[in-house]
């Protein structure tokens, strides 16, 4: 196994190491409508999906560039017909590959179909531990079929991650939910704070929790952590609005993820839709040059692009100045600092909403608004 | 050293995980849903012994076929941290 002196010339014209993982949203036609969606709200805009051979070239290239992982998402992944010959090309491309899904549709047949294909990992997203609560949060009856599938994950051998998206009408039912989990016999349990992209930050006010219910909840998970020990593992996603810094979003801006979605842009973050930059779109170029050279991906690569605070901040290098589409979902800036930072001098919005989320008056089950894609007239 | 398994324990990797070489990166990989775990050259030697037949006193064995200085408290202890993380599986 030398190939060592082969690649030292290759490695040194490349300057950006490739990504880790390919996120490929699929679709956003759902049969579900979670008011926390954090798929875009112009849902009509992305109708015109990449075909089979497209998402099939763009899975190839990702593993060329060096991904070893590919998320199958959505929308949800199973409208799309066409699932398991993707979960093909992943596989024989060498990449672990996961399905993120709400499970509505993962019948039998189909998880037979995507076993044999060699799919390596099932997550399934719950709204809640009991059916009204759920059912009302996705807007559609849905929870039994849920629970059926993540069943089926167990029953196929497939190790079975529950995705939990927290906010404030059903962060109180930690415990609940981890009984549920527990026994689903889950090998995992993703605990995330609601992050306010798309129809999310449409829903901020309704789904934004107090101070109390996340002192609440932090107790409840790191009990939990505790006693499930090296049964099933959880991970608890902190709400950055609480947060006294940002997060590394993605970990660094085109560094480790790439995100295509349906109709083939590509993003370096789920978030980036609608950044005033020029669009990178699989159909017109491809991912080498895209994720190397393209605007979109070099724009706030690294931290050149920094404004102060960040700039002159010694913790630049940790949390790369926050969220870049967060910082322009609130500030219509893109290079400024991430608003949830408390030195930045936006910080002052994020800390608007969480007054409001503080008031006594504030109930704790607004209405929502599901996601929905818009009628034409 | 106190191990919390027996060296009679076949060690493999936990449901869903996959030890890959990383060819762009050169080097070996654990892949698990959200996480890549980036290995050493003693750690995917050892890894690539659990195959769920092998025992630990197996692998140590194979590996002073391998290695000139193998101290078994070590391969034990680096066992038992991934088992910890649920990355491998001990079965007795
Ligand atoms: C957008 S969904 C698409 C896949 C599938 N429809 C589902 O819901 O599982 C992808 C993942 O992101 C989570 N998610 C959705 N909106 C989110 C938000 N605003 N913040 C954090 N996670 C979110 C979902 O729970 C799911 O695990
Ligand atoms: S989060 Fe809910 S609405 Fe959004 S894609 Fe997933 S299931 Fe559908
Ligand atoms: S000022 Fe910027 S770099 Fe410093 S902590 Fe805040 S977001 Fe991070």
């Amino acid at each position: 196994m030398s190939e060592i002196d082969g690649d030292a010339a290759e490695r040194s014209s490349t300057t950006v190491e490739g990504p880790l993982g390919l996120l490929a949203e699929l679709t956003y036609r759902c049969p579900l409508a979670c008011a926390y969606c954090s798929n875009p709200i112009e849902l009509a805009a992305y109708r015109d999906e990449l075909d089979t051979a497209e998402w099939q070239r763009v899975i190839t290239e990702a593993a060329e560039l060096g991904a070893l992982q590919c998320h199958l998402s959505g929308g949800e992944p199973l409208l799309r017909r066409d699932l398991a010959d993707l979960v093909r090309t992943a596989a024989e491309q060498g990449l672990y590959t996961n399905l993120v899904t709400s499970a509505l549709g993962f019948t039998a047949k189909r998880a037979a179909e995507l076993h044999d294909a060699g799919l390596d990992h099932v997550q399934v997203s719950l709204q809640a531990d009991e059916p009204a609560l759920s059912d009302r949060i996705a807007g559609l009856p849905s929870f039994a079929r849920k629970i059926d599938a993540a069943r089926r994950v167990r029953e196929l051998g497939w190790p079975l991650t529950l995705n939990v998206v927290l906010h404030r009408q059903n962060i109180d039912r930690i415990p609940e939910i981890l009984a549920a989990a527990e026994e689903l016999e889950a090998d995992r349990i993703e605990l995330a704070n609601t992050q306010y992209y798309g129809w999310a930050a449409l829903n901020r006010a309704a789904l934004l929790p107090s101070r109390e219910q996340l002192a609440e909840a932090e107790v409840v998970v790191r009990e939990a952590k505790e006693r499930l020990r090296g049964r099933m593992e959880i991970i608890y996603v902190i709400p950055d609005y609480y947060a006294t810094y940002p997060k590394p979003c993605m970990g660094g801006w085109g560094a480790r993820q790439l995100v295509v979605v349906p109709t083939g842009d590509a993003l370096p973050c789920l978030a980036a839709h609608g950044l005033p930059l020029p669009s990178a779109n699989v159909r017109e170029h491809d991912l080498a040059w895209i994720w190397r050279d393209s605007p979109m991906f070099s724009a706030y690569r690294g931290t050149d692009w920094m404004q102060d605070p960040c700039r002159s901040c010694d913790r630049r290098e940790v949390d790369l100045g926050g969220c870049r589409c967060q910082a322009f979902a609130l500030t219509g800036d893109a290079t400024r600092t991430d608003p949830v930072c408390h030195l930045s001098p936006d910080h002052g919005i994020v800390e608007a909403a969480v007054a409001e989320a503080n008031e006594e008056r504030t109930p704790v089950d607004l209405p929502l608004v599901p996601r929905r894609e818009r009628q034409r007239n | 050293m106190t191990a919390p398994f027996s060296t009679t324990g076949v060690p493999r990797l936990a449901r869903g995980v996959k030890l890959r070489f990383d060819r762009s990166r050169e080097r070996h990989v654990l892949l698990l849903p959200e996480t890549v775990v980036e290995l050493n050259g003693t750690g995917t030697a050892i890894l690539q012994l659990c195959d769920g037949q092998r025992t630990v006193a197996d692998i140590v064995a194979a590996l002073r076929e391998q290695y000139a200085d193998v101290p078994e408290g070590q391969v034990v202890a680096y066992l038992a941290k991934l088992a910890e993380r649920r990355h491998l599986e001990i079965h007795e």
